[in-house]
């Protein structure tokens, strides 16, 4: 395997996790829901798969536990914003702070246990082609769904009568409960997407990115996707285009640091950080077209007239 | 099973007072749950994390330690709430108050006069701020979501201050571990009451700060700003009020005070700077400007709350052998309980146990 492959693979690792959940938290927002615990969620995911994995000695379980785990605490998050019309932006937060500090006492008992790699699915034939065969075709599970949801999301958006209900509920709830859509049960399910997606990405990084648990291992990638979508200026291939350019920058960074050039290690770790801000500059500058490709009811509470 | 709100005629007083003590009283209940199903007895676990630490005089000093950073930065951040500005990132602008305010006691160490714990405090806030402004400059003249933007800056913040205990400013007797030279005596914040406890001055400048806040916020016009801007841009900006000045204010101000909480903080209970020198305050604030109902003086009430369960957590690793982990969770949990009963101010809640009988009525 050449230098450029192992590159390659690396890139792909470092992005998928960030493409999966800024694809969930891009229906979350299109239905209107800003949902700000994707770190909160990502690594509860990241814990349940850990330890599901652990307890049953599969992968596969520990992908479904970490699934379910992102649901589920998604679910909290839904009932306050959406049944109980909590502030979206407060709630978030809150289940950030949860999810940081449950993930970490139920993580204790995992500290520092050898994890269970996910194993490497390889596409006949396909995988036999030079370099890209050997990149794409020789690569885990999550892999193969984090493009397979690509499709999905967007063909879900912009082809599927139900995914016009439901960016037509992110621009205007009114309009759409109006219509007799409805809109608080559209927004629970987009909402637990969202973290059903997180939770994946949470299990892609206990499983995959670093087979072991380590309390606050998602180190801000939760936050990042927020940004992604913003860059993606919701929309799914975006999405999928701005994941693998910030899994690139960190891949990058990291090689940098092994290269050794001369810049200490913590000013190439801030990298991705840094560029997540400098994205979100270059792409809000412009007001108005923001402002055109912002769901126009992101973020605002809902309550059916009755 | 379904539930439905009704919105109020009038928010109710009586449950804006009564919501945060609610929300109290269920976390309590969880926070009982939870111990039982960990296998203790889930009185005594209470016991010992919320009402043991406050038995005893040193604890109490220690409560008004944990309280200090807490108010500070929560009375800063409400003013930003207020006006609807969400700084999220006052775990990097107390970091960054840390660094800024240690400049003197760690290059001119050998300084020694009664200027230097006033400047170091003037530096510290002032870092603070100017940390507090980038995130302030680019929402105000480039739109970005400040919200992102603050908290992506706590990452960096974080990172140059590990960069500078294990670099720049490591101490050359320090044995290779990655902390700063200690700070001389006169660059360390005295202690309030020294016979009884370690408690010192920050506690002080937090009740100063919550008080000024309140009255700013209940008598000048700055307040009245404020909460108009942040109650309706509209509305503001027809009595003539500036939302982009008032970007820039509430995020000086509450840099200002979070970096001031930093300063304090390494100058007077650690005594030089190292990798980690916050459990969390500047986002534990968030829960403390929230539980506080976003007033100055209900901040001081929630600061010593949330004080306690950094306390509570020490003791509970101690005596029940629980994580500290626990502190997290109860803050957390605390949090959605003060935000979900903050519903019942403004909306009657009716459960509805099918959907026939309320399409009967």
């Amino acid at each position: 395997m050449s230098i450029f492959e192992a590159i390659l693979l690396t890139v792909i690792t470092a992005s998928t996790p960030l493409v999966i959940a800024a694809l969930g938290e891009l229906v979350t927002e299109r239905s209107g829901v800003l949902n700000l615990g994707v770190e909160g969620m990502m690594i509860m995911g990241a814990v349940a798969a850990f330890a599901g994995a652990q307890t049953s000695g599969s992968p596969y379980v520990g992908i479904i536990c970490g699934i379910a785990a992102g649901a589920l605490f998604s679910l909290l998050f839904a009932f306050l914003t959406l049944t109980l019309v909590a502030n979206q932006v407060a709630t978030g937060l809150a289940l950030t702070l949860l999810g940081l500090g449950a993930s970490g006492m139920l993580g204790e008992p995992y500290v520092s246990v050898p994890g269970i790699r996910l194993e490497e699915i390889v596409v006949p034939i396909l995988s036999d082609i030079p370099v890209i065969g050997h990149v794409l075709f020789r690569q885990d599970l999550i892999f193969y769904l984090s493009i397979a949801l690509v499709i999905g999301v967007s063909w879900f958006l912009f082809r599927s009568r139900a995914g016009l209900k439901l960016r037509a509920i992110g621009d205007s709830h009114t309009s759409a409960h109006a219509l007799g859509i409805g809109v608080i049960r559209t927004r629970y399910l987009a909402v637990m997407f969202g973290g059903a997606c997180a939770g994946l990405a949470g299990a892609q990084l206990s499983l995959v990115y670093t087979p072991q648990w380590a309390e606050n291992m998602s180190a801000g990638r939760g936050w990042i996707t927020l940004a992604l979508v913003v860059f993606a200026s919701w929309r799914p291939w975006r999405v999928f285009a701005g994941g693998y350019l910030f899994g690139a920058v960190t891949i990058l960074q990291l090689h940098a640091q092994a290269f050794g050039l001369g810049i200490p290690s913590q000013f190439l770790s801030m990298l991705p950080y840094a560029a997540t801000i400098v994205v979100l500059i270059i792409i809000s500058h412009n007001r108005r077209t923001t402002m055109i490709n912002t769901p126009a009811s992101l973020g605002k509470a809902f309550v059916p007239e009755r | 099973m379904r539930i439905e709100l009704e919105k109020r005629a009038e928010v109710s007083k009586l449950f804006a007072f009564v919501s945060p003590l609610l929300a109290l009283v269920l976390t309590l209940a969880f926070g009982a749950i939870m111990f039982a199903m960990l296998g203790k007895d889930p009185v005594g676990s209470l016991d010992a994390f919320f009402v043991e630490p406050l038995l005893e005089v040193w604890s109490l000093h220690e409560l008004a330690i944990k309280a200090a950073p807490l108010i500070l930065i929560a009375v800063g951040l409400a003013v930003c709430y207020r006006s609807n500005n969400w700084n999220i990132g006052a775990e990097g602008q107390f970091t960054i108050g840390a660094i800024t305010g240690s400049y003197l006691p760690i290059v001119f160490y050998d300084w020694h006069s009664p200027l230097v714990l006033p400047l170091m405090l003037i530096l510290g806030a002032l870092g603070g701020a100017l940390f507090a402004a980038i995130p302030a400059l680019l929402k105000a003249h480039f739109n970005t979501n400040e919200i992102l933007t603050s908290l992506m800056l706590v990452y960096i913040a974080q990172l140059f201050l590990d960069w500078l205990v294990r670099g720049a400013w490591r101490d050359p007797q320090g044995f290779n571990f990655p902390v700063s030279r200690d700070f001389a005596p006169e660059a360390v914040l005295p202690a309030i009451w020294e016979e009884s406890g370690r408690a010192h001055w920050a506690f002080i400048f937090a009740i100063i700060a919550a008080i000024g806040v309140w009255f700013m916020l209940r008598y000048t016009l700055k307040g009245f700003e404020i909460i108009v801007l942040g109650q309706s841009e509209r509305a503001g900006r027809f009595a003539g009020f500036s939302s982009k000045k008032m970007i820039w204010f509430s995020f000086l101000f509450s840099g200002a005070l979070a970096g001031l909480a930093g300063i304090s903080e390494v100058s007077g209970s650690i005594g030089h700077l190292q990798p980690a020198i916050s459990p969390g305050y500047g986002f534990t604030a968030i829960i403390v400007a929230f539980l506080g109902r976003l007033n100055p003086l209900g901040i001081i009430a929630s600061g010593l709350v949330l004080a306690l369960t950094y306390l509570g957590g020490e003791a509970a690793q101690l005596s029940l052998g629980v994580s500290d982990k626990v502190t997290r969770v109860f803050q957390g949990l605390l949090l959605f309980f003060v935000l979900s009963c903050d519903t019942l101010i403004y909306y009657k809640i009716r459960i509805v146990w099918s959907r026939l009988r309320s399409g009967a009525a």
